[in-house]
């Protein structure tokens, strides 16, 4: 299994890492203009409380296309070059997100494995993932307003990978060469991108005031992508902790054995789990629901970072530079 | 064509819930009104308003709470406590508890996964860790209390998938329900004008997988059973589960043992360093194979910024299934166990084993052979051997070794470079006196209890080392020791775990039902025609949904002959779904 590096393809990938994260921030900025020039919404919510029979409802600006703008959000003088900004932003991103993809191919082609090999490079691929999720979600329901949000976090993302976590493009330890890698790993980087999306979201949701104008939509409208998006990602979640228990079985010797990234991934599933059920059964719309599935993506985060720089374990992947 | 005012939709009528708990006393009304109504669903001559919220209600499941016992009997308190155990609202607690007591199993060393890390942790600090040792922090999850809280939790969601299994199996067999009166009071409606016969539109509905049932005037229609079906196999999966790991805690065994080359192994109790059976597993039910190792082979980056990174580990085992059976060759490798009947041994571990030869004073050969030793560092496998010769004369001898596979010279001192053995050498510490092993105290075979021993000649932090071959003259006349040779040594864990199958398929089982749970959509939809009217009405329970079944019904509004584009569907609720009329909570509104 000796393989050689290739060190000019390496360096590729490196500069092709550095020009993704322009274009996200340039995408950002455009985006940025958009929110900031463009329509303003005001969130119409009190009133709904207690309305008697025969009261009109209402009507809201839903996710779905067909509900249009009408109705609660009264735009307000949309300046035009505002929205060709907006345009801008989704081309860019695409552009971004073509660079983020040759940066992870090349990286992959230059060491002739999958390139998620390390820390550096589980965190470049998140930031894809998440950047995907959102253009792919963009191409069926209104969630621009998400772009300036999701192209940031990416942009901090890579450049949080290029400044802390870099190591050079080498080989991996033998008990990452398996094809549950691929299996794994892959569903861990999906659902991932699914949960920084959910979670930009949930902040958003946090930060937004209701009856007052602005350029974010409601506060409902947030709540259920936040809620999509979990929906999406929790069984993707699922079937990777899953898949990662199956790979233990094979390399390790039992199936789950309580390493301290497995702890975390369990805490992670129980707590989104309960976000699912806190909003499924027990009724705890809007904020507290939030509040739990930002706990969970808290879980995510600490499992993804602070459980490779804080504490020793099996997985040895983490491969922090020190 | 008249898409219906939305004043009439049961949102109007709304009151969004705040708070989920405080709905908790409407939540049981509502499951008795729905009770009601499916008895009576064959009369159609409820209440609109009543049809249309029984109808949503009895699709979705209205979170359950327990009442406060009325009596202080016995019972009362008994169903009291078994009701509040199976609550929503309880399992959301145990959840989270659960997920917070394992938070510390990650932070303090396990004795499960590292033992010796918590050994370390007694002689650091020791007071600090009898506290934690009391509250079970180092075998936090087989303790007391986490298992309280996972006992807890899979009692609650016994208690809670059961009751509502039977319920599902009734429903399943259950007909949708009579139409509403007026369905353009639903969420989703549209009329249009045309001839549409009841045979018609419930063939156009069973073509799209409804179930379907008529009445005078009427079509009623549902779909979408997989929801709760794909729901309930998830939480009886997660208990399948927990119970296909308790069979292997029962049923199992775990084995460690270090061999090294050339050496063999049987499977048998006393074979291994450490073993760990279950409480039903006897020493005679052990698979009965046996094997030698022949030949253990690791590479490495050879040089750049990688140089001495680990690129992949081989043994060569001769393996015999049973006694009687022809040794078979297998490559054992990382992420590649060797099976023999669901046995599965696991290359977990290896290390140098130098092989040295002792010549005591009496000039007899007191020891011949290898000594497994330890890695101090990773990347250079510099390694710390202890060699014990209880059988040297006139004193016992022994030695503490450095082993460094890539010998090179820096300033006095020598280190290693490499983790290959590139340049082996050992330096050598001798010790004459008592080992110690008498005292029948036991020792750890890696170190050397200096206690009664004396250094043999001027102790050197940096000895000069040996090569292959060459031999160390003890002082005193005490013998020598010979560097004979570089052998390695694997660490193997030998694993029998019956539940392995069947969590796998419990666990698979979880995510089909899971994405089923979260995926299909529960909804109805209802014909009226007569007149030369067709009215139809649709009702989707599942959150979250409403956008999509906009979609699904105006297609169904089209395949029956109306319009699509006209065929619009109010805007339902705050965010276009339908969730809102059957929140318990909107029900005294209506009163
Ligand atoms: C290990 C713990 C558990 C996990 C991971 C889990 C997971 C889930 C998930 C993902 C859903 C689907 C939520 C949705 O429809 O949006 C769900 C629904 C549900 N769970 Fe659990 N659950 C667990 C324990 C329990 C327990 C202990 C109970 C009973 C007290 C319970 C009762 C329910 C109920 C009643 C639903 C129905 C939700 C609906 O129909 O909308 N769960 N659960």
């Amino acid at each position: 299994m000796l393989t050689q590096v290739n060190d000019g393809l390496a360096t590729v990938s490196d500069q092709l890492v550095l020009v993704t994260v322009l274009l996200y921030l340039a995408a950002m900025i455009c985006f940025a203009l958009e929110l900031a020039f463009g329509r303003v919404r005001t969130a119409v919510v009190a009133e709904r409380r207690l309305v008697t029979v025969g009261a009109p409802a209402a009507p809201e600006n839903g996710v779905g296309e067909g509900a249009g703008d009408g109705g609660g959000a009264e735009p307000q003088q949309a300046a035009g070059w505002a929205i060709t900004a907006g345009s801008a932003g989704v081309v860019i991103s695409w552009l971004a997100w073509a660079g983020n993809l040759a940066g992870i191919l090349t990286r992959g082609l230059a060491v002739d494995r999958w390139p998620w090999g390390n820390m550096y490079e589980f965190v470049v691929a998140i930031c894809f993932a998440a950047v995907t999720a959102f253009l792919v979600l963009l191409t069926r329901q209104p969630i621009r307003f998400l772009g300036a949000f999701v192209t940031l976090t990416a942009a901090l993302g890579l450049g949080f990978a290029v400044l802390f976590l870099h190591v050079q493009a080498g080989p991996v330890m033998p008990a990452l060469h398996s094809y549950w890698i691929a299996i794994h790993v892959t569903a861990a980087i999906v659902a991932s991108g699914l949960f920084v999306l959910a979670g930009v979201c949930a902040i958003l949701y946090l930060i937004r005031k209701d009856g007052r104008a602005s350029s974010l939509p409601t506060r409902e409208v947030l709540e259920r992508v936040v809620h999509r998006t979990i929906v999406i990602s929790f069984p993707i979640w699922t079937f990777a902790v899953i898949a990662g228990a199956m790979w233990a079985d094979r390399a390790w010797g039992r199936y789950w054995g309580w390493d301290p990234k497995e702890v975390w991934a369990f805490v992670t599933w129980v707590v989104y789990a309960a976000y699912l059920h806190a909003r499924a059964t027990a009724g705890w719309r809007g904020r507290a629901a939030i509040i739990i599935s930002l706990v969970a993506f808290a879980c995510l985060l600490f499992n993804l970072i602070g459980v490779n720089i804080f504490i020793s374990g099996l997985h040895s992947y983490a491969d922090v530079p020190s | 064509m008249s898409p219906t005012q939305d004043t009439g939709t049961p949102h109007g009528t709304t009151a969004k819930p705040q708070d989920g708990w405080q709905q908790d006393g409407q939540a049981r009304d509502g499951q008795a009104q729905d009770s009601q109504a499916q008895d009576s669903q064959a009369q159609d001559s409820q209440a609109q308003d009543t049809a249309v919220s029984a109808a949503s209600a009895a699709m979705g499941t209205a979170p359950r709470e327990p009442e406060r016992p009325v009596g202080l009997g016995l019972v009362g308190w008994t169903r009291w406590t078994w009701r509040t155990l199976t609550s929503m609202r309880t399992a959301l607690i145990l959840l989270f508890l659960l997920a917070l007591g394992s938070v510390p199993g990650s932070l303090y060393p396990q004795r499960s996964v590292d033992p010796a890390r918590v050994a370390q942790y007694f002689t650091d600090s020791p007071t600090e860790a009898k506290w934690l040792d009391r509250f079970w922090l180092f075998d936090v999850f087989t303790s007391p209390w986490y298992a309280a809280v996972y006992l807890l939790l899979f009692i609650s969601l016994a208690g809670c998938v059961f009751p509502r299994a039977l319920q599902h199996l009734k429903e399943i067999r259950r007909r949708p329900p009579a139409a509403p009166r007026n369905l353009l009071r639903l969420p989703h409606a549209a009329d249009f004008d045309g001839d549409l016969s009841l045979e018609d539109a419930a063939r156009t509905l069973r073509r799209r997988r409804f179930r379907v049932v008529t009445g005078p005037g009427w079509v009623a229609a549902e779909k979408g059973y997989l929801r709760e079906t794909g729901n309930l196999l998830f939480h009886v999966s997660l208990l399948a589960l927990l119970l296909a790991i308790g069979l292997g805690g029962l049923y199992g065994y775990r084995g460690n043992v270090l061999v090294v080359e050339g050496d063999g192994f049987a499977n048998t109790v006393a074979a291994y360093d450490r073993f760990m059976p279950g409480q039903r597993v006897s020493a005679e039910s052990l698979t009965p194979f046996s094997f030698t190792l022949k030949d253990f082979q690791a590479s490495y980056v050879a040089a750049g910024p990688k140089a001495g990174q680990p690129l992949d580990y081989s043994a060569r085992l001769s393996v015999q299934d049973t006694p009687t059976a022809p040794p078979r060759d297998v490559d054992l490798k990382v992420n590649d166990p060797l099976d023999v009947d669901g046995t599965l041994t696991y290359l977990i571990g290896h290390g140098y084993a130098p092989t040295f030869r002792v010549t005591d004073g009496k000039g007899q050969v007191a020891y011949d052979g290898p000594v497994p030793c330890l890695a101090d560092d990773q990347a250079t496998y510099t390694s710390e051997c202890v060699i014990k010769v209880p059988d040297a004369e006139p004193t016992q001898l022994g030695f503490l070794a450095r082993f460094l596979p890539t010998t090179v010279p820096n300033g006095n001192a020598w280190v290693s470079i490499f983790p290959g053995a590139a340049n082996p050498t050992v330096q050598v510490f001798p010790f004459a006196g008592d080992l110690g092993l008498k005292s029948g105290r036991p020792q750890s075979v890696y170190q050397l209890d200096t206690d009664h021993l004396k250094p043999l000649g001027a102790m050197s932090a940096q000895p000069t080392p040996l090569k292959v071959g060459e031999t160390k003259e003890l002082a005193d006349g005490a013998g020598k020791i010979q560097f004979t040779g570089v052998k390695e040594w694997i660490s193997l864990q030998t694993t029998y775990d019956p539940g392995r199958l069947p969590a796998l398929i419990a666990a698979a089982a979880a995510v089909i039902g899971l994405v089923l749970s979260l995926t299909v959509r529960r909804r109805r939809v209802w014909v009226r025609t007569g007149d030369g009217k067709v009215t139809v009405g649709g009702l989707t329970r599942t959150e979250g949904t409403g956008a999509a079944f906009a979609e699904e019904f105006g297609e169904i509004v089209t395949a029956l002959g109306g319009n699509a584009t006209e065929a619009g569907t109010p805007p339902a609720g705050p965010v276009g779904e339908d969730q809102e009329h059957d929140v318990p909570g909107a029900r005294p509104a209506e009163e």
